[in-house]
């Protein structure tokens, strides 16, 4: 048996609005992945070393502030710097469809706009990390 | 699905009968204790109520020019929404406001973008509504500055503060101190307003993002009320009689998409209010017992797919805010699933109330649907469920202890887990995301000038430069010994204002004496 994927849950920016980084978090783990869930207010440094500290394979980002093309590209860098480029990353939240072109053009794996299923985003995480169900 | 299978509840999982029969549901009559059915005998015949859109974006300057837009189009009251860094205390120059300014409402860092936003707007005629929570005092006091500068007497102020530094532990958490000391400030604006704006609400008492973190519509009643129980009790020990401060506080609700089941809550708020109001704390005064509200239409229940439905849906909520007997009401836009709203779209939903208000016949009688053998089932049904967890509450040493322990936290975060499973397995239906699908051409949203945030940097660089920074200073120190000590913080913070202390220096002043707070993550 494979081990589980492990996820970082992360809410960047002033934003406290945390109710669907939680649904997520949970659904994840209900979906039998291991998730660490960082808690408010992160800067891109803060969870950049989460996904190190805790060798995470996807991080998930959710931002609903539209502070998302500040945020993102700045993560995106750290994770060159650190030599982390396998480590993939998907935001969700409220980011419009040509912000989330954008997004992904920067190396992020997935956007998951309002009404994006559970089911997809757990779906989308086993495939983009070759996980057999 | 067939019948047989489905399973009939309301949005927060009541469950509901096929019919309803007549009961023991005799109400005394609207106006009258404790006013299940409205705090007025003539309702809205004798005033309507304010229809108030919550805005503001990007620049203070920008933000003026809505409000004025607002006004011309037949609002009749204002409602301020501020940015991310204003929310959480820091100045548009701060390192963490990088990409934040002026995003999610106007970017204010001093007295002179507070003067900006004002402009024009006679503060003695219209009544403003301020969304401010952990620097409630500090924005507060920049708007009594202002109204100085405009010869109008605080006395003569209409308007409500949020300052609910509660729910932000429990729901949105845009908190910045710990709970006692930030329940301190709240206290601090109850006791100033007590004495100086007898027309202000200093407090608004808020359910509204309870119930857009995910909780039932039991949930919101039975915490907002309970987090009300608090203040009043914080001022109570501060030495304030009651009958001082108890009629200004006011509530806020959200407007959800179970149309009777809100009804019901708001029915059932106003009746728990009363007879804790009287009952539990002794208050004499009628003024006291009544329970006023602002409601929201639900922002969780706008759809990015077809959002022209947005509208149809904020329709039916606003209704039953009105047939619950609001005082004050806010129309979502149509297009807020993706930003903040476009002219057209905040246009529409100001209409929808003028429609409901002048065109629908429900503003001509008070409680309508009084009477209803389902409406008053779910207003008992809602008031012994609330008043079970007001009591657990109480149990555990009151909100703040419960806050402490996690409690409204963790079962806010099961309900809308619950909820978003039911949506999921198809269990709840949302028109156009799990069923009725269909594309629909993209909408017409407002753009943020991503040039607010450095006009705002440059706007307080000058403005560091041109005070006098002695006394900036000498206000910060006094302000602080106040904190440190048991004044009340208001005058102080009058003083740091009026000599143009930022925001943020203010706030880095009381997180020096009151320290910060982060809160235990529970998934």
């Amino acid at each position: 048996m494979k081990p589980p994927i492990r996820v970082l849950v992360a809410k960047p920016g002033l934003d406290g609005h945390d109710r669907g980084a939680k649904v997520i978090a949970r659904a994840l783990r209900d979906a039998g992945m291991e998730v660490i869930y960082t808690g408010l207010r992160q800067t891109p440094e803060m969870i950049v070393n989460a996904a190190l500290q805790e060798d995470v394979q996807v991080i998930g980002l959710s931002i609903l502030s539209g502070a998302h093309n500040a945020i993102v590209p700045r993560v995106m860098e750290l994770l060159r710097e650190k030599q982390m480029d396998d480590v993939k990353v998907v935001v969700g939240g409220i980011v419009p469809d040509q912000d989330a072109t954008a997004l992904k053009a920067q190396g992020v794996a997935a956007v998951f706009q309002p009404g994006a299923s559970l089911e997809g985003i757990v779906n989308f995480i086993r495939g983009a990390t070759n996980t057999a169900i | 699905m067939k019948t047989a299978e489905r399973q009939f509840t309301t949005i927060s999982g009541v469950p509901v009968e096929p019919v309803y029969g007549p009961g023991e549901y005799r109400n005394p009559e609207p106006g009258d204790f404790p006013y299940t059915r409205g705090i007025h005998r003539d309702m809205y015949r004798g005033k309507l109520w304010t229809m108030r859109q919550f805005s503001g974006f990007a620049t203070p300057e920008e933000t003026n020019r809505r409000y004025r837009y607002l006004l011309e189009q037949g609002q009749t009251g204002l409602s301020v929404a501020f940015d991310l860094p204003t929310l959480m205390g820091y100045d548009a120059d701060h390192a963490l406001s990088e990409g934040e300014v002026g995003k999610c409402g106007a970017s204010i860092s001093s007295l002179e973008d507070m003067e900006i936003l004002f402009r024009g707007i006679p503060l003695g005629e219209v009544s403003v509504s301020m969304t401010i929570n952990s620097p409630a005092a500090v924005i507060w006091a920049m708007y009594l500055a202002v109204a100085e500068q405009q010869g109008v007497e605080w006395s003569m102020l209409n308007g409500t503060l949020q300052n609910d530094i509660l729910k932000e532990y429990i729901a949105q958490k845009e908190y910045i101190f710990p709970p006692r000391e930030s329940m301190r400030l709240v206290t601090d604006t109850i006791e100033f307003g007590a004495r100086n704006t007898p027309k202000f609400n200093p407090v608004s008492i808020s359910g509204y993002h309870i119930r857009e973190a995910g909780s039932t519509a039991v949930q919101e009643l039975a915490f907002t009320l309970r987090d009300g129980m608090e203040y009043v009790e914080a001022a109570l020990e501060r030495g304030l009689a009651i009958d001082d401060f108890a009629p200004r506080l006011s509530f806020f609700f959200n407007a959800h998409s179970d149309f009777f089941e809100e009804i019901a809550k708001y029915r059932a708020a106003r009746k728990i209010w009363a007879h804790a109001m009287r009952e539990r704390y002794g208050a004499k005064n009628e003024r006291s017992w009544k329970l006023r509200f602002h409601a929201q239409t639900a922002g969780c229940s706008l759809t990015w797919q077809q959002p022209y439905n947005n509208v149809v849906r904020t329709a039916l909520q606003a209704l039953s805010a009105v047939l619950g007997g609001a005082q004050s009401l806010h129309t979502n836009s149509l297009d807020e699933a993706y930003a903040l709203p476009s002219e057209h779209a905040v246009t529409i939903a100001l209409r929808t109330q003028q429609v409901l208000a002048y065109e629908s016949g429900v503003a001509s009688v008070a409680d309508p649907l009084g009477g209803s053998y389902f409406l008053e089932r779910l207003t008992l049904d809602s008031e012994s469920a609330a008043n079970e967890y007001i009591g657990r509450i109480d149990a555990m040493g009151g909100m703040i202890a419960a806050i402490e322990a996690g409690f409204p936290q963790t079962e806010i975060a099961l309900a809308s887990y619950r909820y978003q499973c039911e949506v999921e397995s198809g269990q709840r239906t949302i028109v156009g995301v799990n069923r009725f699908q269909s594309d629909e051409p993209p909408i017409e949203l407002l753009q943020i000038d991503e040039g607010a945030g450095e006009r705002q940097i440059a706007k307080l660089a000058a403005l560091r430069s041109r005070r006098d920074n002695g006394r900036v200073q000498r206000s910060l120190d006094a302000l602080r010994r106040a904190a440190e000590a048991t004044e009340n913080t208001m005058p102080y913070l009058l003083d740091a204002v009026r000599a143009y202390a930022t925001l943020g220096e203010i706030c880095e002043a009381l997180r020096g004496v009151f320290g910060t707070y982060t809160e235990t993550s529970h998934i």
